[in-house]
């Protein structure tokens, strides 16, 4: 069984149960609070939830994990987003003199939507989604992962499916979330190729020198082109495909004629991809337009603006997507080619799960842990664990158990200033259990 | 003169009233043990009034300088560094200010002037931009010896990297910036520095970025220091602002203050060569001729209303003063237009008299005012309705100005022009545009118009009239024309030029 049939109508009673048997808020508060380094960090960051008939409510903060699950628990978002951590406690800036409530911190995101891909994928366009085009996300995801970790140091980069037609980055290092303005846009006009709207043809341009993260993107981008672009999306194939593809070239370049007799894609893009090669040998210019190609076809398209704002709000992870019913969950970059967001769980599928009667193994479990917890913390960490977002709060919990080891070797990087320890890799000490590429 | 004291300004407002405080030499040796710093100390002792006003105003000038060659030069070029080399004290330690007082009046004469400055957004932008070229300049002065002490010194973190990991990373960083060759990866040192420290580089992806840290080659690590400097000074004089209200309200130092933000250094033609030359019935031609549109307006409003008001009589009484009318003529004049209109002989004599006579400083506190310069009519006192005063380029609504500069004859063209002009806030460029059209001329690089009586006095030059007076040297550093500046961006040398583009010249 993969997915039972959702139905937005029914969220009104789904919601309840998710929120109460299934939203693993533990794991959540264990990720806001941060190992409670900052004081009031949880505390001060804001929530907005979007209730039934669209009401919107921002400014909501909590003061411990209880408060958080009792108020979710009573309003029943359909919608959580999560917003900055401020000066204050945001359900109560209207207190504060004017002026002093600032936004502090928060996670440096990321949102690439499909949507911003319609001028290149020939499958589907605005909010559809299928497993073609999908390879996109994956390739997306690989480039501005590695680029986070290999050229920024980021080493705790949390990965969601945004529960529609996209993927969302949170990177929680401590760095990250101290970031400015400023710096967030530097990093985002950084990692940033494709530029340009729906009056710009040519969205990618490159000149000498050609820098090391392009080069890095693009060899992410080769390992997929072949078989995403040149067969699953025949961006070569059709001659309206092909129009599009040439219009990208400088006009001295004329492939109309080998294409005359030359109708396998793959031998097409060979033959173009040569003819660049030999321009670049003979001009004096570097002449790159193969490469402008892959990456206008592949490269990562992100939105600037979410990702400058310290104040901006991003979906939760574990959020439910109203419109498809799927929760954002995080994904497992080890598996990632094999991540289908057509496999997500729904919500009702695992309020249905929920209804399974209990393995013997789950029973024998039971009795383990009866005297050992109370009865309701007890029934929550079964109830999940029955059901389909069990992997993925699994995944959740190793991300976390990357963010404490870090923290707890920070405290001993500190502490061991003035005793230097042997010769020793940082890099192993704190290798982030969560994931890896 | 009685020890007074300096308070000192990054911090909070602490004032030592009469308490000297001496300095142990191990303490100075820290302070003003490099000769370049990025200021984060202020100065603890106590100071004259005197030696407060002199610091202040010398360096004021300094800043002025490197304001009017960074309009003229390229910042890193040749001719600027040499220019700003020759305004160096080279005196010897012997017969000139030792090592230790040349930095120690560095020091406090930069906090005294974040005092000055701090209080609006205008002027904090002028005062960073001056400091920072004037850093820039100093910083690639210093050895690369003096470079790395400077750095640890003040804990910057940029550590050299070994020459075997450059080797290694030679490809990379090649790769990464079109500035750097093989050559450069060779022979110059590279610094890793955090990238929160390099933003613009990363922005622009012109920079090899791996593990958080961006690798800069020597010559690119002063971009990275300015910016710490910029961002430092930004805000410290945030902080300065909030504690001003503390230091202006010491009657000692506020009008010192006052006068230092709005300061004019050039001249003040208060010493009038063509004192006499003038008469009475030359100033109705000469209006039309070589007066300046502010005084233009202020003399056709005294002829036709018979009356001036306040602000109005200052402001041209001071300039005639200035273009070199006696005393006695002075009377006359204002006399015999006030007893056109609504006064009677006696009463201006008993009211308005008084005041004349206090202008060229016969009366109270004998000082001889001088004429105001541009900035001072832009700056201050602006006109209310029924005023007459004040700079039409600045002050008058863009249609009026039009109506009246199309009476004045000026041609479409030019007019169009000068409107361009002050939209972008160069109201003295506007006002030097209505004299080059007036006067049928253009005018070169040294020629920045910040004066009225200096419109006045150059009017005259060009047209062989008396009130061009002998040729006055200039105190301050003039431009000469060795390149033809773009008349548009060669902004004006006073600080209100600075103060009002938005557009600055870096």
């Amino acid at each position: 069984m993969t997915t039972a049939d959702y139905d937005q109508a029914s969220l009104p009673d789904l919601l309840p149960l998710y929120y109460r048997r299934l939203f693993p808020f533990s794991q959540y508060h264990r990720w806001l609070n941060y190992g409670g380094v900052t004081k009031n960090y949880f505390q001060n960051r804001e929530f907005s939830f979007t209730l039934k008939d669209d009401i919107y409510v921002r400014y909501q903060s909590f003061s411990t994990q209880n408060e958080l699950e009792k108020e979710m628990q009573k309003m029943n978002p359909y919608k959580i987003d999560i917003g900055a951590v401020y000066s204050h406690r945001p359900n109560q800036h209207n207190t504060v003199k004017s002026g002093s409530f600032q936004a502090l911190e928060k996670e440096l995101v990321f949102d690439i939507d499909m949507t911003d891909y319609d001028d290149v994928r020939s499958c589907c366009s605005g909010a559809d989604i299928c497993p073609k085009c999908w390879t996109l996300m994956t390739i997306a995801i690989r480039i501005l992962d590695r680029a986070l970790r290999d050229d920024f140091g980021f080493r705790h980069c949390l990965w969601v499916y945004s529960g529609r037609r996209g993927v969302h980055c949170w990177v929680c290092d401590e760095a990250a979330r101290k970031l400015s303005v400023v710096a967030r846009s530097a990093v985002a006009e950084y990692l940033s190729l494709v530029k340009g709207g729906d009056e710009t043809v040519r969205k990618v341009v490159l000149s000498d020198p050609i820098h090391p993260f392009i080069t890095e993107s693009l060899t992410v981008v080769e390992r997929y082109f072949s078989q995403y672009a040149l067969l699953g999306q025949d961006i070569l194939g059709s001659k309206e495909a092909v129009d599009k593809v040439l219009a990208l070239l400088p006009e001295d370049i004329l492939f109309l004629c080998y294409f005359q007799t030359e109708k396998n894609p793959e031998m097409r893009w060979d033959t173009l991809r040569s003819m660049a090669q030999d321009k670049r040998t003979t001009a004096k210019k570097g002449h790159y337009f193969e490469m402008e190609i892959m990456l206008q076809y592949c490269y990562p398209r992100l939105d600037v603006n979410v990702s400058k704002g310290v104040n901006h709000l991003l979906k939760s992870p574990f959020s439910v997507h109203p419109k498809t019913g799927r929760i954002s969950v995080p994904i497992d970059l080890r598996e990632l080619d094999r991540f289908d967001p057509f496999e997500v769980p729904t919500i009702s599928l695992i309020c249905e799960e929920l209804d399974q009667p209990k393995t013997e193994e789950e029973q024998e479990d039971t009795m383990e842990n009866e005297n050992k917890k109370e009865a309701g913390e007890r029934r929550k960490m079964r109830d999940y664990k029955r059901t389909s977002l069990a992997k993925y709060v699994k995944l959740f919990d190793n991300f976390l158990e990357g963010m404490a080891h870090s923290r707890k070797g920070e405290v001993l990087k500190n502490s061991q200033k003035h005793f230097p320890p042997p010769e020793c890799q940082n890099e192993t000490f704190d290798r982030p259990m969560y994931q890896c590429l | 003169m009685p020890n007074r004291c300096l308070a000192s300004s990054s911090r909070t407002m602490q004032f030592y009233s009469r308490r000297k405080k001496l300095i142990g030499n191990s303490q100075t040796e820290q302070l003003y043990g490099h000769c370049l710093q990025f200021y984060g100390q202020p100065p603890i002792e106590n100071i004259s009034l005197s030696e407060f006003e002199t610091f202040a105003v010398d360096r004021l000038k300094l800043l002025k300088t490197v304001e009017n060659l960074g309009v003229s030069y390229v910042k890193t070029s040749e001719l600027y560094t040499k220019k700003l080399d020759s305004t160096k004290d080279d005196r010897k330690p012997q017969t000139g200010p030792s090592e230790y007082e040349k930095r120690r009046k560095d020091h406090i004469s930069h906090f005294i002037l974040r005092l000055a400055y701090c209080q609006t957004e205008d002027l904090r932008r002028w005062f960073i931009q001056q400091e920072i070229d004037l850093f820039r300049y100093r910083f690639n002065h210093l050895p690369s010896k003096n470079i790395r002490e400077f750095l640890q010194y003040n804990n910057l973190h940029y550590h050299t990297i070994s020459i075997d990991k450059k080797k290694n990373l030679m490809d990379k960083l090649v790769t990464s910036s079109f500035a750097v060759s093989g050559s450069t990866v060779d022979c110059q040192d590279f610094y890793k520095v955090p990238f929160q420290d390099a933003l613009d580089l990363v922005r622009t992806r012109k920079v090899y970025l791996n593990g958080g840290y961006v690798y800069i080659p020597h010559q690119d690590i002063v971009t990275i220091v300015l910016n710490d400097f910029r961002t430092r000074l930004s805000k410290a004089l945030a902080l300065t602002a909030r504690s001003l209200p503390a230091v202006q309200s010491d009657e000692r130092l506020q009008p010192l203050l006052n006068h230092l933000s709005h300061a004019y250094v050039g001249q003040d033609y208060s010493i009038q060569k063509s004192i006499g030359k003038i008469s009475l019935e030359q100033i109705d031609p000469l209006s039309a001729k070589s007066y300046p549109l502010c005084m233009r307006q202020l003399h056709r409003g005294l002829r036709d209303s018979h009356h001036l008001r306040h602000g109005g009589r200052m402001q041209y009484g001071l300039f005639l003063k200035g273009i070199g009318l006696t005393l006695d003529q002075a009377l006359q004049f204002w006399r015999s237009e006030f007893v056109k209109g609504k006064v009677d002989a006696d009463k201006f004599d008993k009211a308005y008299a008084y005041s004349i006579r206090h202008m060229f400083g016969k009366e109270g506190k004998r000082t001889d005012y001088t004429p105001y310069s541009c900035m001072k009519v832009i700056l201050s006192n602006p006109p209310s309705q029924g005023d007459q005063h004040g700079c039409p380029f600045r002050h008058s609504d863009p249609e009026l100005l039009k109506q009246k500069l199309q009476s004045y004859k000026v041609s479409p063209s030019g007019i169009s022009q000068i409107l361009e002009l002050v939209k972008g806030m160069h109201y003295q460029l506007a006002c030097q545009k209505y004299f080059e059209l007036t006067h049928s001329v253009r005018t070169d690089s040294g020629f920045s118009l910040n004066h009225p009586n200096q419109y006045f006095m150059e009017s005259q030059k060009l047209l062989g009239g008396p009130g061009a007076g002998v040729k006055v040297e200039v105190k301050r550093e003039d431009n000469p024309a060795t390149k033809p500046p773009n008349p548009i961006k060669n902004t004006v040398g006073g600080v209100s030029s600075a103060l009002f583009n938005q557009s600055s010249k870096c």
